[in-house]
């Protein structure tokens, strides 16, 4: 046998040895068990602790509102989304209480007007839409709908409706000023209703002496001898 | 254009993943992890029961699944809802330029020109438009990664720290990536970031730790619309696969041959 064949052969076995063990070393235990990659790696992503529950797992305990959203028209809506990450809560739900967003900015993330949107989707002018009162006070969110249908004067008189709206005035329904008979709106020019003729009719509110109430004037000597609108428009009320 | 053959078995031959090339194959390997008397799984679980348990206590199987993700640009409201989930169940850093999922806004304007805004990635919602009058069109498009059958960024990764799960899923090990950005740049959508506070690359999972306990991800949860929808691409009585069958469907750059997972019901041509 040539004399270097047995030396190559220990270099050899050396350089493999070396190899071999570098592999091990540097190439992390359960590498390419699937795929050129860390198996371990899937188990520990899936591992992450989970944040929302899911909104099944709230119908255990909430059937009531669950009953009630699947009826309405928030039925796609998840509890979660509006009342946040809810699964520790899931885990002591008497130790961890999820967010309840009764704010209208909350509601309006969804419901402002927007262009973009789908046309469809319902959508309001939060700074006109009831400002500023929340908005469960007249929906329900777990299953809103619109409280009555739309309003039977504001169909016609959508401009004076929509300004009242806006107004310090908004509270106050048509009929407090306006006497309409049903006629009117089948003939509204020849059937018209009545229109306020006296500054009584604002002092019924506005004159000093109510007690609690709108901010009051003296009947007797504020803004004489005009009408009080011929100074304030009464569908938008202002003071300067 | 036909993305989905009409039977719907989306991973075609060749793939470079192993798993779900086709039915026989499926019923081939189904035939013998049941031979085998353990699931697949269990050959790969480092810590015993962390692999995921589903919620009803069953062992998770990844060679069962096969995911996708459809979207309805037509159903988004741009709540942002979404993009907020997203932030919250995967510790999202809420920086500049760090999102799993983001919604787009197009503004298509008369005069053909399009703009794009995601001011914040849409978490906050959208300002209204300012020139309605000049505008044609206008939508909103949640975008993330769309989990490519053929993903540029799993090749490009020297260290083989991001792969394909053998249940369709692009995931990032980020124990053992390097930081080094390459997928980052190679990824054609964007839809990457950089974790600096560990110094990785990060990316969207689908929710992996949700999804293997048999839970939607956290923007599917989120969404009020039902303009995600998550699920199996194959079979047919699934929902993704019904979504796919029942609208014209595209996959963003598809000239690229990247064969997105994310599908987009009725597109807008100018959405890219
Ligand atoms: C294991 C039962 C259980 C589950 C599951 C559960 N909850 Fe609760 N939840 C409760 C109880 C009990 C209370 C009442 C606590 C109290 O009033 O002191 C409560 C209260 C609440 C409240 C009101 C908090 C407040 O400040 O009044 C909200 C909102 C709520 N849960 C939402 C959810 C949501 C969303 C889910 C699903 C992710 C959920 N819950 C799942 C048991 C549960
Ligand atoms: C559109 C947003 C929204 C969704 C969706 C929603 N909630 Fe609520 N939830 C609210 C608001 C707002 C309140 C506060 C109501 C109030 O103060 O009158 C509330 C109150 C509650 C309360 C306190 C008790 C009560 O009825 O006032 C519970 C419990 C609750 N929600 C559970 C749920 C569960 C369970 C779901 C899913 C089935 C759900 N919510 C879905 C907005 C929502
Ligand atoms: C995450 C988004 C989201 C939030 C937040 C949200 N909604 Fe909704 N809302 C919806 C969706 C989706 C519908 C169903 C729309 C449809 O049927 O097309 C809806 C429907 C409604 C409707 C019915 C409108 C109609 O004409 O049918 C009302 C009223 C409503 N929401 C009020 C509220 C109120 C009040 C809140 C705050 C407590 C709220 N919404 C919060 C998404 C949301
Ligand atoms: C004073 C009671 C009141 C308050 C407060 C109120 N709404 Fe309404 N809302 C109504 C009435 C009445 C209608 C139906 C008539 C109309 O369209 O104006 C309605 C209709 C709606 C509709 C349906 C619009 C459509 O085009 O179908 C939405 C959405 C809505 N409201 C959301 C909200 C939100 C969000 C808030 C809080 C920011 C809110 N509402 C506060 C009374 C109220
Ligand atoms: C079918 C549409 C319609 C409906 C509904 C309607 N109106 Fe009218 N209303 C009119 C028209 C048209 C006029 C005449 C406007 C003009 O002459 O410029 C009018 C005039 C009026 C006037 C002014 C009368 C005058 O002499 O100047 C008042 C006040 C009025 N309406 C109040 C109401 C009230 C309150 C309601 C709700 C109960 C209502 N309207 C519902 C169409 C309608
Ligand atoms: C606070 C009392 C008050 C309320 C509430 C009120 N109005 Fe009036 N409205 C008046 C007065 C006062 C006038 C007369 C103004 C004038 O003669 O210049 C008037 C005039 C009108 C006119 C005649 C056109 C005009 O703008 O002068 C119409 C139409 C009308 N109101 C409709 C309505 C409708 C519809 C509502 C409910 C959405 C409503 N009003 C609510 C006090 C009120
Ligand atoms: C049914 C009771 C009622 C009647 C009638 C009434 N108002 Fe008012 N008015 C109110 C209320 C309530 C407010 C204040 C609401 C608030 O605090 O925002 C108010 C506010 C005002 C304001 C604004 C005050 C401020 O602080 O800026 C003016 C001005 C006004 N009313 C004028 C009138 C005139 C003019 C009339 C007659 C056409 C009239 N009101 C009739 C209830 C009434
Ligand atoms: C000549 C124009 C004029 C007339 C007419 C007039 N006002 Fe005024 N009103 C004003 C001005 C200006 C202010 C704001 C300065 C002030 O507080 O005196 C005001 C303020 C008010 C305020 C707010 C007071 C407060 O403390 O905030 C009310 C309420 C009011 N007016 C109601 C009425 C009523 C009701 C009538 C009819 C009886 C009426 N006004 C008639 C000009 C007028």
């Amino acid at each position: 046998m040539v004399q270097q064949v047995p030396r190559l052969a220990i270099v050899f076995t050396i350089a493999v040895a070396i190899l071999l063990g570098a592999r091990q070393l540097l190439i992390p235990p359960t590498f390419g068990e699937d795929g050129h990659y860390r198996a371990a790696a899937v188990d520990s992503i899936a591992a992450h602790p989970i944040k929302y529950a899911g909104r099944q797992a709230c119908e255990l305990c909430h059937a009531e509102q669950a009953e009630v959203r699947l009826a309405g028209n928030h039925r796609g809506v998840g509890c979660e989304t509006c009342h946040g990450p809810a699964a520790p809560h899931v885990q002591g739900p008497l130790d961890v209480k999820p967010v309840i967003p009764d704010t209208r900015e909350f509601c309006v993330t969804c419901h402002s007007y927007n262009a973009s949107r789908p046309t469809g989707f319902p959508q309001i002018e939060p700074a006109r839409h009831n400002f500023p009162r929340p908005c469960k006070d007249c929906h329900d969110p777990h299953a809103p709908v619109p409280p009555v249908t739309p309003g039977e004067c504001s169909a016609c008189h959508a401009q004076i409706a929509r300004q009242k709206s806006l107004s310090h005035h908004a509270e106050l329904s048509c009929a407090v000023c306006h006497e309409a008979p049903d006629t009117h709106k089948d003939a509204p020019r020849s059937v018209r209703p009545t229109k306020p003729q006296t500054r009584a009719l604002c002092g019924t509110c506005h004159a000093a002496g109510i007690e609690e109430g709108p901010p009051q004037i003296d009947l007797e000597s504020h803004g004489v001898p005009y009408m009080c609108w011929d100074c304030h428009y009464p569908h938008f009320p202002e003071t300067r | 254009m036909s993305l989905i053959p009409s039977d719907c078995r989306e991973c075609p031959p060749g793939s470079v993943e192993p798993e779900g090339v086709d039915r026989r194959d499926f019923v081939k390997k189904m035939a013998a992890a049941c031979a085998a008397g353990v699931p697949v799984v269990l050959g790969v679980v480092g810590v015993p029961g962390v692999n995921g348990q589903t919620v009803d206590g069953e062992r998770y199987d990844p060679t069962m699944h096969y995911y996708g993700m459809g979207v309805d640009p037509a159903k988004c409201i741009g709540c942002g809802r979404c993009v907020n989930a997203c932030k919250t169940e995967n510790d999202v850093p809420r920086t500049e330029g760090a999102f799993n999922t983001w919604v787009e806004r197009y503004v298509i304007r008369n005069d053909g020109e399009v703009i794009v805004d995601s001011p914040d990635g849409g978490m906050e919602g959208f300002p209204e438009l300012a020139d309605e009058a000049g505008i044609r069109k206008s939508f909103f498009v949640p975008k993330l990664c769309n989990h490519c059958a053929n993903p540029p960024c799993v090749q490009v990764c020297p260290v083989g720290a991001t792969f394909i799960t053998q249940d369709g899923v692009v995931l990032v090990d980020d124990d053992y990536c390097i930081g080094c950005r390459y997928c980052i740049q190679a990824c054609p959508y964007g839809a990457r970031w950089f974790k600096e506070e560990k110094r990785v690359a990060a990316k969207c999972t689908f929710c992996y730790h949700r999804i293997v306990k048999g839970l939607v991800p956290a923007c599917v949860e989120a969404c009020p619309t039902q303009a995600r929808i998550f699920g199996e691409v194959e079979g047919r009585a699934t929902p993704l696969a019904r979504f796919i069958r029942f609208n014209e469907i595209d996959v963003l750059k598809p000239a690229l041959n990247t064969r997105p997972k994310v599908y987009y019901a009725n597109l807008d041509g100018e959405v890219r």
